[in-house]
């Protein structure tokens, strides 16, 4: 059994140990924001927070989790976190959807450790994170609008 | 309640609105044969509706909230937000009152498919009726309350209005017993509000669909549970068609905790040709299993297929003039070679290209009490039920698709071919099954863009100037694979055509002399199933039709505008037609116009660097949307990497329904053509496709993205499609720009210098 703290409660999972911490979420504790797509860490859709730092979580092993703390886009609470969901709205980001949780997960990521970031560091962190309606304009320009205060 | 008697026929188009309980239901459909209107109004007004096939469906309450059901996917077009508006702009309604519903594959709802970039425009005119019809309804019981004439109130933001007195949609619903019908003749006569009285079609508004998908609240078809359900691993045969399975020996993946079996499935509709599936307690336990588990196949007769074959088959046919069937042929191109001074030819070829949804292929299937629950998103209902039907040797009526939010459907989603194995794996085990797909089985199953081959003859008279073209292009065929009933006659009367594989070639310009032969590639059709992927016939044959334009106006010395310019005169059969192609090549010409003074076309670039352009009517003839390019490369002189530092686009879709989901899908497909010019494709090799993931199927990603600037044309023309039509002009006005920067000619998508 492992345990680990889930945006701010304490749970446990009884999936073997190697368990991609992905499934965890999705299946055994129900969490369904985080998503699944290429299973190779490289796309970005189920990326969450490991003790505040992005990560894969498809590739993860659940074990890696155990007695730290993740956060997963229902537990996005932070300042940052708020703004980001607002300026998605504001910009009209998504279209599908399917990527944005791994999305705003990323960039949220990017503004703790960069409040100001400018293009290039934009896409330097977001490269990863694959939309595939390619609505890249507009996700970059919602992470600047949460940088600064919400406004465009 | 009491209903008004009807005797009128009632087959046609009928609106019905009825109070039931309440709430005030209304409709716009058919009465199904052998039911009375009277009947279906109070079938309906019970909330049943067994005897009414609404095209619209809405609902106002006691306390004036609107409920619109829309019977189109929401893939990412925000297409209910669409829909909804044009309800609600005719019915006066209150915006901030109205919510949507996505309706099940209840045979009522008639014909269901979201594709082709049809959806605003083959319903616009109804949504429209429907509204007006429900505005005349609620003004006639209001003008009662109020003791006034009908004519002399209006209809807005939730109420019924005359001079300074009102009363609400609510009052109007809690408080009265409606009941009244339209005839179709009666429908056709309602006033349709002139656009400068609308309030919400063209105006700004947020997506009904966004803050779900900004909170991980959004539900797609893999985050759906049932209780009791176990999880299903696809394990793929070799080859599409004709594998079959030897032997199947799990012995490694009984020591995996949760594995449960291995299931041989056998279909009837033989869309699954050799295939099983894992089946365990966890998705995790699946995908372990499946690595162990060992299948024995006898492959399929295309076991060793590879791209060059298909492409080479696509070169031998379109190099035989006898080959397919012939789409357009005005004048007569044989005489013009025979007397030209001058001929070109020219070959282009696109490689195969993958869908690849993010959310990948799933389904969730229920079998209780002889009917099959499919819980998967879906963008064509009516096209999987018949062939679900067959394979689970059930009717249709047996049959329930229930829709969820698509995480990408790009045409992928039309075909639901992958609910089969899980609605088979689920009647055999007598639980919920959910299919899973991890990414590469996603791939390998997936219904491609097929590669494609287009030959293009030209010829020139004495005078250099060009007086025909030849055009020749094959393909796999998605249509004749799957939906053969769409398959067009061809102009030759010599068979039948796929017309999403060829539109795009039958285009605006005024040619003296211009033939097109539609062909299909037998090899990719036995190889794979090939599919319909975002603009799909345009996205290829506009490759090969502008590029070669752009080569033809290089012979003949014009600036690649002005040749366009002076072709699109919008002469004969390029006038146009009223409502939706009113204007015809001269609308073509403007946004052309457009785009050329907007990028500053004509103006001194550096060494290395070019402009070019390119046109597109969008995904049909008969719903042109009107859209010019221009891209702005730089090629490194060493690498040869080509860098799009800009791309404009001027669109002209007639009426914009919804301006920023319009621009978000504009900017959508601009990239998407971007992605397939220079990031994507992929090869078959052995009879597969051999990129099955991100590690080597390269789409664009956030650095890649130059700077966009795209405008709308404003109009208040009929409108047309727009979530595929800005994709097509990308590629050949990005072709066209790296001939303008290195005099090097590219006729290969992906682009590779």
């Amino acid at each position: 059994m492992i345990e680990f703290e889930l945006n701010g409660q304490a749970v446990t999972s009884d999936s073997p140990p190697d368990t991609p911490l992905l499934w965890v979420i999705r299946d055994e504790l129900k969490l369904k924001g985080t998503k699944f797509a290429c299973g190779i860490a490289m796309c970005g859709a189920c990326v969450v927070h490991l003790d505040g730092s992005a990560l894969r979580s498809c590739v993860t092993p659940v074990s890696v989790a155990a007695n730290r703390s993740v956060t997963t886009i229902e537990g996005l609470d932070s300042a940052i976190g708020k703004a980001l969901q607002s300026a998605w709205v504001e910009e009209q980001v998504p279209q599908c959807g399917y990527c944005q949780s791994g999305q705003i997960m990323q960039a949220a990521y990017l503004l703790e450790n960069n409040p100001n970031p400018s293009d290039a560091d934009i896409n330097a962190a977001m490269n990863g994170n694959v939309c595939r309606c390619m609505a890249y304009t507009r996700i970059r320009t919602a992470i600047k609008r949460a940088a600064n205060g919400g406004e465009a | 309640m009491v209903l008004p008697k009807q005797t009128a026929p009632i087959s046609r188009r009928t609106f019905i609105a009825g109070t039931a309980g309440t709430t005030l239901i209304m409709g716009l459909g058919t009465v199904l044969p052998g039911c009375s209107r009277e009947e279906a109004a109070s079938d309906l007004a019970a909330g049943a509706s067994k005897q009414f096939s609404p095209a619209v469906w809405f609902v106002v309450d006691g306390t004036g909230s609107v409920l619109i059901n829309i019977a189109k996917a929401e893939m990412g077009q925000h297409v209910g937000t669409a829909l909804a508006r044009i309800v609600a702009d005719e019915l006066g309604a209150d915006w901030s009152k109205v919510t949507i519903k996505h309706v099940d594959s209840d045979p009522k709802w008639g014909y269901m498919v979201t594709g082709g970039s049809w959806s605003v425009f083959t319903t616009f005119a109804m949504l429209s009726q429907a509204g007006a019809a429900g505005r005349t309804v609620l003004i006639e019981e209001g003008a009662r309350m109020l003791g006034v004439e009908a004519a002399d109130c209006k209809a807005h933001g939730g109420n019924v209005i005359c001079a300074d007195e009102q009363v609400s949609f609510a009052e109007i619903v809690a408080k009265n017993d409606i009941t009244r019908t339209f005839t179709d003749e009666e429908l056709a006569a309602m006033p349709i509000k002139p656009a400068e009285e609308r309030r919400l079609i063209g105006k700004p508004a947020s997506a009904l669909d966004v803050p779900a998908k900004t909170r991980g609240e959004a539900v797609y078809g893999l985050d759906t549970e049932l209780p009791d359900m176990v999880y299903a691993h696809p394990l793929i045969p070799p080859t599409r068609y004709g594998s079959s399975i030897k032997s199947i020996d799990d012995t490694a993946a009984k020591d995996i905790p949760g594995y449960m079996r291995t299931l041989a499935l056998s279909d009837p509709s033989e869309i699954l040709q050799g295939w099983a599936v894992v089946i365990a307690e966890n998705f995790p336990a699946a995908m372990k299993a499946a690595d162990a588990v060992n299948v024995d196949w006898v492959a399929g007769p295309t076991a060793a297929v590879t791209e060059a074959n298909i492409l080479a088959e696509g070169e031998r046919l379109t190099a035989d003039a006898a080959s397919g069937v012939k789409v357009v042929d005005d004048g007569d191109v044989v005489q013009a070679r025979a007397s030209a001074a001058k001929t070109h030819t020219a070959t282009y070829r696109t490689s195969t290209a993958l869908h690849f949804t993010l959310e990948p292929q799933n389904a969730l299937v229920e079998y209780v009490d002889g009917v099959f629950h499919i819980h998967s998103g879906n963008q064509w209902q009516s096209l999987i039920l018949p062939f679900l039907a067959k394979a689970l040797e059930v009717p249709e009526s047996n049959i329930v698709i229930h829709q969820y939010y698509l995480g990408g459907g790009f045409g992928r989603r039309l075909f639901g071919d992958q609910m089969i194995p899980a609605a088979l794996a689920a009647r055999e085990l007598g639980r919920p099954v959910k299919l899973i797909f991890q990414r590469s089985e996603d791939s390998r199953f997936d219904c491609v863009r097929s590669p494609s081959v287009a030959k293009f003859d030209a010829s020139f008279d004495g005078d250099g100037a060009l007086t025909g073209i030849e055009h020749a292009a094959a393909a796999g065929w998605p249509t004749l694979a799957m939906a053969p009933g769409f398959l067009a006659d061809g102009v030759d009367g010599n068979g039948k055509f796929d017309t999403f594989s060829i539109s795009g070639a039958d285009h605006w310009y005024t040619l003296p002399n211009h033939r097109v032969r539609a062909i299909n590639n037998d090899l990719a059709q036995r190889t794979f199933l090939p599919g319909w992927l975002r603009s799909v016939g345009p996205g290829w044959i506009g490759w090969g039709v502008e590029s070669f334009m752009d080569e033809v106006a290089a012979i003949t010395g014009e600036d690649p505008v002005a040749f366009r310019l002076a072709r699109l005169d919008a002469a004969g059969k390029n006038a146009g037609t009223a409502p939706s192609s009113v204007g015809g090549a001269s609308r073509l010409a403007a946004v052309l116009k457009d785009v050329a003074e907007r990028s500053g076309w004509g103006k001194e670039l550096p060494d290395g660097e070019g402009m070019g352009v390119a046109v597109s009517h969008g995904q049909e003839r008969n719903m042109p949307t009107w859209t010019a390019c221009v891209a702005h490369v730089a090629v490194d002189p060493d690498t040869k990497a080509v860098n799009v530092k800009k791309i404009w686009q001027t669109i002209d879709c007639g009426t914009v329904v919804h301006p920023d989901g319009a621009m978000a899908q504009a900017e959508g497909a601009t990239l998407w053509g971007l992605s397939l010019a220079l990031h994507e494709g992929t090869a078959f090799e052995n009879g597969e496709v051999k990129d099955q993931n991100l590690n080597t199927y390269t789409p664009l990603r956030m650095a890649d993205v130059p700077e966009l600037d795209i405008k709308f044309m404003e109009s208040t023309e009929f409108p047309t499609g727009l979530g595929e039509p800005p994709l097509i002009a990308v590629p050949p006005a990005v072709g066209n720009a790296v001939f303008a920067a290195t005099g090097t000619r590219v006729r290969d998508l992906p682009i590779r210098l």
